[in-house]
């Protein structure tokens, strides 16, 4: 296609090459709020985090269990759907593999599940091998609520909307059962690499 | 929960761009006129998508302004200094281009189902998709009691007042002004706080559903007092915008 808008020369920061997904731009110093509705706010003592489903036996870890849990850092960029994405985030957690590591189970795919009713679904193939953290710290400070504090889910190889806010658990699954935006019209797997941002991208 | 799933492919296609007119102070008005559109649900919104010489593109999103009774869509676009869409959407498109674009997106944020009360509640150009849900609204006998709540910085800031003048009486819409009024203003003035809420908006006893839309910290500010007023989180959608608020 060899379209070109009228008198548009873009004005790019200075990203290097390779770090930015098709159609993203780099927002920088700033760090969006997108969520769907109010910020749900979940006392640490009433706080856990469960792994149930399709699974031998159900999980839970009180967050004073999580807080011993094996930590790990990351550094990773993040890309939303509405285009932006931040480059070198900064976060500390717990691997989903550790969550997962004695789970026997016959289940493909997940639904992380949140506080204030919101889910999304992943392959479980997406959140196990170092792919996946919940996390609740970030840049060096607790996670903020609006950000998804306590704890989020982190996937940075897919669009944010999967590293969902406010986490509570992972429900493994045989089939693969849609989430929130999944539901309105929102890619399924949600790649921005290859720019799957909606329903069949 | 139930979803208006879409399954087709979205395509991006040129749009005929009508008019480029001035909203507000720093807000332009896009009247459009995409080849391929069956429609949107008030509060939806399209992806646009620039294209420079040599392949670079920048893409956004902007929330319709216009109702699905009119024809074409409009959008109501907010200039912002540093940004690099806006500036070129409200300073270099002028009538006769084409613009790409695709939607509609987003199922969510839209007009809730039903003949309950609905409370909306706007900061700044968050007011825009709800210049579309009111004049659906309107165009489809105007039963329902909506109350629409929205925070500008001036008057000179305000989107929509043509629109917004000229409501059915199930309508009540207040505005408040941040940063100063005019002289003879007899609308409100201050931010929005649970005090404002609790005095111009429908109480929570009569659950309403509640939209609120606007700047990230406007919307937690909202969201936050709409819940100690006992409003239930399950009636509150929220879309937020900006890049600002730090994590």
């Amino acid at each position: 296609m060899s379209f070109v808008s009228r008198g548009f020369t873009g004005r790019r920061r200075a990203v290097p090459a390779g770090r930015l997904p098709p159609g993203q731009y780099d927002v920088g110093d700033g760090f969006p709020v997108l969520s769907a509705g109010p910020t749900p706010y979940t006392s640490l003592d009433r706080w856990d985090f469960r792994v149930r489903g399709q699974v031998d036996e159900e999980r839970r870890w009180s967050w004073a269990e999580f807080q011993k849990l094996p930590r790990e850092s990351v550094v990773v960029d993040v890309h939303c759907v509405t285009s932006w994405s931040k480059l070198d985030t900064r976060w500390e957690g717990v691997s989903v593999d550790t969550l997962l590591a004695d789970v026997v189970t016959a289940a493909e795919f997940v639904v992380a599940f949140s506080d204030g009713g919101y889910t999304t679904n992943l392959p479980l193939a997406d959140v196990t091998d170092g792919q996946a953290w919940v996390v609740d710290n970030y840049d060096g400070r607790p996670l903020a609520p609006e950000h998804g504090g306590p704890a989020r889910l982190l996937v940075p190889h897919l669009y944010l909307w999967k590293s969902a806010k406010w986490v509570r658990g992972l429900e493994l699954t045989v089939e693969d059962e849609p989430g929130f935006w999944e539901s309105f019209g929102y890619h399924n797997y949600g790649d921005p690499w290859r720019e799957q941002r909606y329903a069949g991208d | 929960m139930a979803g208006t799933a879409i399954r087709r492919r979205l395509s991006w296609q040129r749009a005929d761009v009508l008019a480029v007119q001035r909203e507000a102070r720093r807000a332009y008005r896009l009247s459009l006129r995409p080849p391929d559109w069956s429609g949107h649900l008030p509060g939806q919104h399209v992806d646009v998508r620039l294209t420079a010489e040599g392949g670079y593109t920048a893409q956004r999103s902007y929330s319709i302004a216009s109702a699905p009774q009119q024809p074409g869509i409009e959008l109501i676009v907010e200039r912002l200094e540093d940004g690099e869409v806006s500036p070129y959407l409200t300073e270099v498109l002028r009538a006769g281009d084409l613009l790409e674009l695709r939607g509609p997106f987003g199922g969510y944020f839209v007009w809730p189902a039903g003949d309950g009360p609905v409370q909306l509640i706007a900061g700044g150009s968050g007011v825009v998709p709800f210049l579309s849900m009111l004049g659906h609204h309107r165009a489809t006998g105007g039963l329902r009691q909506v109350r629409l709540l929205y925070s500008a910085r001036t008057f000179d800031d305000l989107i929509g007042q043509a629109e917004l003048a000229r409501q059915p009486s199930t309508v009540e819409v207040t505005v408040t002004l941040t940063r100063g009024a005019p002289a003879g203003w007899t609308g409100l003035t201050g931010r929005v706080d649970a005090r404002l809420l609790a005095e111009h908006t429908i109480p929570p006893a009569q659950e309403p559903e509640v939209l609120a839309c606007g700047p990230t910290g406007f919307v937690e500010a909202v969201a936050n007092a709409l819940l100690e007023l006992g409003h239930d989180p399950i009636r509150i959608k929220t879309e937020r915008f900006g890049a600002t608020g730090g994590p």
